[in-house]
């Protein structure tokens, strides 16, 4: 049962750091992000990539994985995302599917359709036991890196000067720029950290899900876009308890009733919607 | 009509009702469209496929061009569609007209199910809820092996069209020719609609919501309404796949067939109707060509176009299709749907 429990919240913790990025492009850029699911494939790739071929640690790619699609989601941010701040959502929607039906072909033709499996190292592998508890090592991991970046990201956005001029830049963008906020570097370091988590989470899930395939933009788009949606666009809290929420939901479903299966989340998104449809954590006021 | 008395009214009436006439090009395209069937008969199970899809992008037109909703879960009502003629055919009751009927019904019982949950929220939240609608849908399929077949699919056959015509792998060009008639028939209830004060209405929703309620219409009903006869038609697209492909599988209702369908329909532009199967030509030729050349890679250069198309305007490169298309078609009514 705890068990259950605790896996349930690793899995939520995962959600999240894959979520988190899209919660700042998507809920607090306003931008439907579809491509987010590429980010973290590129991500995944990095940290397998280099542990296989250049025999790195664990722990060294991770901040590779994160560096790798911030930069990446710069060039592109640059270049074509923000000719679309202010468009409708459905051409958001078109440009994203777009650049997600480029990104697996690519992965496919650089890397092949094979999924690339990341080996964790022998010290975070098997599980503990905690008062007759069996914890695996890789998700009491997981959860304390998570809860790092959650806590360090809900500070980043609140208590920061930047953060502060992020939500100005995002509410009134033409006022924010006259307050002498220079609204484009905003928004591209903001993109850059989104994309960078997406890579992070892409890296740190590569081993749950059973390693990263070309596929995997599409596989976990549904799930993300559930997590940012359950949760509202309040920033980072709603994410981190939509990501909870949806975690320990699934998890215990897919073992109490197994039956069911994917079911439960989408069902659960379906009500939420119809019961609150700026989601769960919404601000009073959100646009 | 009393209202004719005055100039003005007299007006407004001679050019909806020159709006309402079918044009010699219109005419000119469906024969086209006919004369492909007849005149390439090694390629019928492509045209057929063409248009099916064509059906379904019209189903989308419907919401999106007509009422301006958006929606990532057109294939809920394809993949409902689908299984019901499916299950039908099953169950020994394999007349083509029957099956596409009830898919259409059933679809449409669906739509008018799950219409009220468009009505609250931003744009960001319909996207959200057509796409829950259709993957929870998914999900119940796969579950619910014993009628649907589960990953295995369904075993049926079809019986021939009115008694006559067979379907299926030997009957493709019938099959090609059966889809076209039904293609062509809602077409024009369609364009009917479009035309009626039904689709003026709707129009006026698309363009600004509040201020076509301040005018007294009442639109949470016509939104309804819309969103169930575009489910329906969705259906019977379903319906006609499932006959005239003799398969049904999960991957009816996929993420990826509700935005293939929308590329189409962006493809050929929306809301002048005609938009949807040009851009299902466009689509499924350029596949096809393009994945004989690379079958692995084909759908890097939809995206690329896609980016492209989004990046350079939508509109701009839709008044390039429509000029290149206005030789065939008639020029669509001004107003584009966002």
């Amino acid at each position: 049962m705890l068990t259950i429990l605790f896996d349930g919240v690793a899995y939520g913790m995962l959600l999240f750091v894959l979520a988190s990025g899209l919660s700042v492009t998507l809920g607090l850029m306003n931008f439907i992000n579809l491509a987010h699911g590429a980010f973290a494939m590129v991500g995944g790739y990095v940290t397998a990539l280099m542990m296989e071929r250049l025999g790195a640690p664990f722990l060294v790619t991770l901040p590779v994985a994160f560096l790798v699609p911030a930069v990446l989601g710069v060039v592109l941010e640059r270049t074509l995302y923000r000719r679309l701040y202010g468009a409708s959502p459905l051409d958001q929607v078109l440009f994203t599917i777009g650049l997600v039906l480029m990104a697996m072909p690519i992965a496919d033709f650089l890397l092949g359709d094979e999924a690339r499996q990341v080996n964790l190292p022998a010290w975070l592998s098997g599980s503990l036991n905690l008062g007759g508890v069996g914890i695996s090592r890789y998700r009491l991991f997981i959860v304390v890196v998570c809860g790092v970046i959650a806590a360090a990201l809900q500070l980043f956005l609140v208590r920061t000067r930047f953060g502060a001029q992020l939500r100005a830049a995002v509410d009134d963008a033409r006022v924010a720029n006259g307050l002498g906020i220079d609204v484009d570097r905003i928004f591209a370091v903001a993109f850059a950290v989104g994309s960078g988590l997406a890579g992070l989470g892409g890296a740190l899930a590569a081993d749950v899900v059973g390693g990263i395939d070309p596929s995997f933009p599409v596989k976990f788009l549904v799930t993300f876009l559930i997590v940012v949606t359950i949760g509202g666009s309040n920033g980072i809290l709603g994410a981190l308890f939509g990501a909870l929420l949806l975690g320990v939901l699934d998890v215990a479903g897919k073992y109490y009733v197994p039956s069911i299966g994917a079911f439960i989340i989408y069902a659960v998104m379906v009500v939420t919607l119809i019961l609150r449809p700026q989601g769960l954590f919404a601000r009073r006021d959100s646009r | 009509m009393i209202a004719a008395t005055s100039e003005t009214a007299r007006r407004i009436e001679a050019h909806l009702s020159r709006r309402a006439r079918w044009r010699l090009s219109e005419i000119a395209f469906w024969l086209a469209a006919l004369a492909a069937i007849v005149a390439f008969p090694s390629r019928a199970a492509l045209i057929n496929e063409i248009l099916v899809a064509g059906l379904f992008a019209l189903s989308l037109d419907l919401i999106l061009g007509l009422a301006g909703i958006v929606s990532l879960g057109q294939a809920a009502f394809l993949g409902v569609g689908a299984y019901a003629a499916a299950i039908l055919a099953s169950k020994d009751y394999a007349d083509p007209t029957l099956g596409l009927a009830v898919g259409a019904l059933v679809a449409a019982l669906l739509g008018f199910v799950t219409a009220p949950l468009l009505l609250r929220g931003a744009d960001l939240t319909r996207l959200m809820v057509t796409l829950g609608v259709s993957l929870l849908l998914g999900e119940l399929a796969n579950r619910n092996s014993w009628l649907t077949g589960g990953a295995d699919g369904l075993n049926f056959s079809i019986a021939p069209v009115l008694g006559l015509f067979p379907i299926g792998f030997t009957g493709q060009r019938n099959a090609a020719l059966y889809s076209f008639a039904v293609l062509f028939v809602l077409f024009a209830v369609a364009r009917r609609l479009r035309q009626s004060p039904f689709g003026l209405a709707l129009a006026a929703i698309r363009e600004n919501r509040l201020r076509a309620g301040a005018l007294g219409i009442d639109t949470s009903w016509r939104i309804v309404a819309i969103y169930t006869v575009s489910a329906a038609y969705a259906g019977a697209a379903g319906a006609l796949l499932a006959q005239t492909t003799q398969i049904v599988s999960l991957d009816l209702f996929d993420f990826h067939r509700s935005a293939d369908v929308m590329l189409m329909l962006i493809i050929g532009g929306a809301g002048y109707l005609y938009g949807g199967i040009i851009g299902a030509a466009v689509f499924i030729v350029l596949r096809d060509v393009i994945s004989a050349a690379t079958p692995e890679y084909w759908e890097f250069w939809i995206g690329l176009l896609l980016v492209v198309l989004v990046i350079v305007g939508r509109e701009r490169f839709q008044d390039l299709v429509r000029r290149a298309a206005s030789v065939v078609v008639p020029r669509p009514a001004r107003g584009d749907a966002a």
